[in-house]
């Protein structure tokens, strides 16, 4: 909501500046937003008469007018707006004056005919967006008098954000009501005597939905004058409340709306038909409202209706049938109560945010409706004349909301501040803010004031005494609550520490939107039906990744087109499965490698990374589970990845992850450069429970025999390994596999592994005869299990 | 014979003085003592003979003899080590080289700053006693919203710009449904912070549907929002490492009450005005409250004999004002370049 500060100040005015003022009420939760001026620097521009319009001599469309600044000859000025003429009353900017943008005012010459000064229009002045010719001013405006102080455009404009729960605030009446509290100022309304009545025409008032609407006050006004125009002080405070002025009876409803918080309504009466029904739309009716678009109302939605049908979506906007026009002579104005759950969501669900729809939704006062049609009442035929006949009221008594007194403990509002307040200071600050009070044993019975439908329960009452003593005010303490220590189990597997791991090895990490577009999605994970989006921002983000390698990939294009061709790259996130057993959303950790293993460097060779480079880097994650050979990799095939350089990670028969080339077809479609390789792990079945458990160490010295084996080049080293571990036994401390050779000297379709046999016993030292046996036993294995032959 | 043995031996040992302090490098000097003191070297010889000497001549010959030995034996050591010590000298200078040439091998990548942040964050609170909590990210409406006091056609609701899957299903937008889970399955008390990704719909320069924040919950039956207070000034200082003013303003949670937004002076201009802070000097970082009784009946706490706090930050918002990063999206773009300054 945004406001004058002059109005306000009307109201209510403390002795604070600005400033200060607009501190006061953000720290009283109605959160400034920004302050403008009013009006932008300007000076010089004086208020005339126009005595005389002349064409001029040597151009068609410029005026040579004699304006009466009040003080002897009048001035003779250019202007070329087109409607300047005889008798009206302008803003003059004379010679010296400097207008907004700093724009000085000179005496000059228009095309032969002298000029001194310049008729303004409102855009000039920085009143407007636009102008179409120069601003009149009304008959009675002083000439010669100064604008600025005339239109008192030394005033800010001052928007607050208010809260959802402080529908109360959304007017100068609650703004200021809150002023006064904070200030312990005084509080001036206007007065607002009720108009009397000088007929009895009134109209038939039917509740028909009396829980969305317990209260219908309205009131025919007749004769109205339909060619006034609204007085510009009234524009002024609608253009610094941020609402345009239309005609007199929408700016006097919408000044209401401002002053007081009453969303109003004026209908041309002689268009209404029969009597007024408030009552939920039939399914399907039409109605045409007064933005020129049209609606299909659903049985949900209140209108106001005729004998016709909807002639208004009741709260949120009026119907074209029955709008106020040019030709309106005789109006009835309506001031109702609507309950906010009858009207929240209704105007968004229709595309109609307006400022009646806002403030209904929060909750206006149900005891305002009176006051507020009174107010109005006075305001327009001040303006437009005509005779108003008497106040019809349609109450549904037992529905209307009423704020229930709550108990309200003095011991719990130190137990809830951790603050001790005297009881007079906190009956001192709700009774200012209008609640009644009445004394109990333990504290007091509170009762709000009926525009507050945000205190519902103690909790609310104390929240208002701490915001009216101020939040600064209430100490800080470090008491604390007791401590509770929940450590996660020391064998769960510890991502911070993976993610440092995959750091140190040289992997930046990357966080990617979770949503993904379908086609990346469809290549990666193409047996997948993704989650999907109802309201996605884009195509492009609209389904939920089942895997990280979209997002990774889309990464190392952004930076491989961004002239990065060495990339390392991980995330962790969130995996959301869509299987046929539902929903899944597992954690995962995937990297991503591309180019050089090594950053450019001098004494190395640039060698590009490769399966077995991931594959280390895979090796020191499952590291840090504490039992890395319960691990296997396992050949593999993904729709996503090469054929022939693709493994299932399994940790005991179950597969917990994957790593691979990026299939080169792939890598096409996504214009990558180079091969790319790329992991991805289930974080949940890496904690394994594995605690380091203490083996004593073997005092006797190991030993180490080495042997060269040829065996077909498809037999895995997997098996290899297998096999000597279990041909070596348990004297078998580590076996290391130090060549892999293919090539010259070896027959195709073989290839040779050197492996380094290391062997220690806990009790003894090993004698040859033993280690002789058990490397003749490995060999004797590896020759009838895998076809091995030693190499001479 | 003795005659003959004293002038020899006197020439033998100026002869090996000499071949020994003309040894050219140690195999050299290696010869030399074999020559002489060998298994059949010139002194080792002499020695052998002793036997044939009369037997009263042979204790002063032999004294003789192993004399010029103990001569020979020490010069050769003294050799000896000139000669390492020139050796050594000689690899050393050698095996000089530029220690201003880059180290060799993999240099270590980096944390998004988002995480960098994060850890940061959740240190701090671990410091304080609070355990990490997660939650799903596909959520429920109840848990996203009812069970926080934010009834459907609430206006809270629609401040949310919701990503829905479906009528039941939604992306979360805060990680407030953390607590309604935490609260769920743990009696108090209760100490969490729940860290993760939330989504908004909508995308402009500032902001991005997906972010990070950081909620926390405590319930116990002693807590006050004095205690609230205490816990995020010391939170806020130790994050930026400095005094910082802070104020409490007034605000509105449906799930909290009473609520507060959080405004620390700003780091950028240190309160003067500036851009980040649209010269107003404070910076809005978090927000804040003590547990809403509905939301504790909600879980079935009894809201006579528990209270609680909670508050929640935006993560890239805290990152980025310790970073000085000026444009949230740089943090999605996932840049290597950007990523790089926070290694």
């Amino acid at each position: 909501m945004q406001f004058s500060e002059a109005w306000l100040r009307e109201w209510v005015n403390p002795p604070v500046d600005t400033r200060q003022l607009t501190d006061q009420l953000s720290m009283a939760g109605l959160e400034v937003d920004a302050v403008t001026p009013a009006a932008p620097d300007f000076s010089g521009v004086r208020i005339g008469w126009v005595q005389s319009v002349e064409s001029h001599p040597n151009a068609e469309k410029l005026r040579v007018c004699q304006v009466d600044l009040g003080e002897g000859e009048p001035l003779q000025i250019i202007c070329g707006a087109p409607n300047v003429a005889a008798g009206m009353k302008v803003p003059v900017a004379t010679i010296g004056a400097i207008l907004p943008g700093d724009f000085k005012i000179k005496k000059a010459k228009l095309r032969g005919v002298e000029s001194a000064g310049m008729i303004c229009s409102a855009k000039e002045l920085g009143l407007a967006e636009t102008s179409d010719g120069i601003l009149p001013l009304p008959d009675d405006a002083p000439v010669g008098e100064d604008i600025r102080a005339w239109m008192a455009l030394d005033d800010a404009c001052i928007a607050v954000d208010l809260t959802p729960d402080r529908g109360d605030c959304l007017s100068i009446a609650g703004l200021a009501r809150e002023v006064a509290v904070i200030n312990r100022a005084p509080l001036a309304s206007p007065a607002n005597e009720p108009v009397v009545s000088t007929h009895t025409q009134g109209i038939g008032v039917r509740l028909q939905a009396p829980a969305a609407c317990p209260r219908y006050v309205c009131r025919v006004i007749r004769g109205i004058d339909p060619r006034a125009t609204t007085p510009w002080w009234m524009q002024e405070r609608l253009r610094r409340g941020g609402i345009r002025a239309i005609s007199p009876v929408v700016d006097v409803t919408n000044y209401v709306l401002l002053e007081l918080g009453q969303p109003m309504h004026g209908f041309d009466l002689d268009r209404l038909d029969g009597d007024i029904r408030v009552r939920m739309a039939e399914p399907g009716e039409p109605i045409d409202l007064l933005n020129g678009e049209e609606a299909t109302l659903r049985p949900d939605t209140l209108v106001i209706a005729d004998g016709r049908g909807p002639v208004a979506l009741a709260g949120i906007m009026g119907g074209a049938r029955t709008a106020v026009g040019p030709q309106t002579t005789n109006v009835l104005l309506e001031s109702a109560f609507f309950a906010p759950m009858a009207i929240s969501g209704k105007s968004r669900t229709y595309g109609l945010h307006t400022e009646s729809s806002h403030r209904f939704e929060r909750g206006v006062d149900p005891w305002l409706q009176t006051r507020a049609i009174e107010r109005a009442t006075r305001l327009l035929i001040a303006i437009v004349g005509g005779e108003p006949g008497p106040i019809v009221e349609a109450v549904a008594d037992a529905e209307l909301p009423r704020r229930p007194a709550l108990r309200l403990r003095e011991a719990r509002i130190a137990q809830v501040l951790g603050l001790s307040l005297p009881a007079s200071t906190i009956q001192d600050i709700l009774e200012r803010l209008g609640m009644q009070v009445e004394s109990l044993e333990d504290g007091w019975s509170v009762t709000p004031p009926s525009s507050r439908f945000d205190v519902l329960e103690e909790v609310d009452l104390i929240a208002d005494i701490g915001r009216i003593h101020g939040y600064d005010r209430i100490p800080i303490s470090h008491a604390g609550a007791a401590m509770v220590t929940r450590a996660p189990p020391e064998t769960d597997f510890d991502l911070d520490r993976a993610r440092m791991c995959l750091v140190d090895r040289g992997f930046h990490e990357v966080i990617t939107y979770s949503f993904v577009s379908p086609e990346l999605q469809t290549l990666v994970d193409p047996d997948q039906t993704p989650l999907r989006l109802a309201n996605p921002l884009s195509a492009e983000l609209s389904v939920m990744r089942t895997s990280l390698w979209p997002g990774l990939l889309q990464t190392a294009r952004y930076n491989q087109s961004r002239q990065q061709e060495r990339v390392r790259i991980f995330e962790s996130g969130l995996r959301f499965g869509n299987g046929p057993e539902g929903l899944s959303q597992t954690p995962g950790l995937a990297g991503l490698i591309t180019g050089t293993v090594d950053p450019e460097q001098w004494g190395m060779s640039g060698r590009g990374a490769d399966f077995f480079d991931l594959k280390a880097d895979v090796e020191a994650i499952l590291a840090l589970t504490g039992a890395p050979d319960r691990f296997r990799f396992v050949p593999n095939s993904h729709p996503a990845l090469h054929p022939g350089q693709a493994a299932s990670i399994q940790c005991e028969g179950v597969a917990v992850g994957l790593i691979g080339m990026l299939h080169p077809s792939l890598a096409a479609r996504l214009d990558l450069i180079g091969d790319t390789y790329l992991f991805e792990l289930d974080l949940a079945p890496l904690s394994l429970g594995a605690l380091p458990r203490y083996q004593p160490i073997s005092r006797f010295p190991s030993i180490r025999r080495d042997i060269a084996i040829l065996v077909d080049a498809d037999v895995s080293y997997a098996a290899i390994a297998d096999c000597v571990r279990s041909a070596a036994t348990d004297l078998l401390r580590d076996l290391v596999l130090f060549d892999v050779y293919t090539g010259r000297n070896i027959e195709s379709g073989r290839k040779s592994l050197a492996l380094g046999l290391i062997l220690q016993a806990s009790s003894q030292t090993l004698i040859d005869d033993v280690i002789e046996a058990t490397v003749g036993r490995v060999i004797g294995r590896l020759t009838t299990e895998l076809g091995a032959r030693l190499r001479d | 014979m003795a005659e003959h043995t004293g002038l020899g031996l006197t020439e033998l040992q100026r002869l090996a003085l000499a071949a020994i302090e003309h040894a050219p490098d140690l195999a050299g000097l290696d010869q030399v003592r074999v020559r002489y003191l060998g298994k059949s070297g010139e002194l080792t010889a002499l020695l052998k003979q002793l036997g044939r000497l009369p037997a009263d001549e042979r204790p002063a010959a032999g004294q003789r003899i192993n004399q010029v030995k103990d001569a020979v034996q020490s010069a050769i050591e003294a050799r000896r080590a000139d000669l390492e010590a020139n050796a050594l000298a000689a690899r050393l200078g050698s095996e000089r080289i530029d220690v201003s040439l880059p180290g060799r091998g993999r240099t270590p990548g980096g944390l998004h700053p988002v995480t960098r942040a994060m850890r940061r964050i959740e240190r701090l609170f671990a410091n304080a006693g609070f355990a990490v909590a997660e939650g799903p990210e596909v959520e429920d409406v109840y848990h996203n919203f009812e069970a926080l006091n934010i009834p459907e056609h609430h206006p809270a609701r629609a401040m949310h710009d919701t990503f829905y899957f479906d009528a039941e299903r939604l992306l979360r937008t805060h990680t407030s449904p953390v607590q309604i889970r935490v609260m769920e399955t743990q009696a108090p008390p209760i100490k969490v912070i729940a860290p993760g990704r939330v989504y908004r719909c909508d995308s402009d320069l500032t902001h991005t549907p997906m972010f990070h924040q950081v909620e926390g919950l405590l319930v116990d039956e002693q807590v006050s929002f004095a205690d609230l207070k205490g816990v995020l000034y010391d939170f806020l200082r130790n994050f930026f490492e400095r005094e910082l003013a802070l104020r409490f303003r007034p605000s509105y949670f449906p799930f909290t009450e009473p609520s507060a937004e959080v405004d620390i002076q700003c780091v950028i201009c240190g309160g003067s005005g500036c851009r980040v802070c649209k010269q107003t000097g404070w910076l809005e970082v978090l927000g804040c409250g003590m547990v809403y009784p509905q939301v504790f009946r909600h879980v079935g706490i009894d809201p006579d004999r528990f209270l609680g706090y909670a508050f929640g930050m935006g993560v890239e918002r805290l990152a980025m004002l310790r970073y000085g990063i000026d444009d949230i999206r740089l943090n999605f773009d996932n840049d290597l370049k950007y990523l790089r300054q926070f290694a």
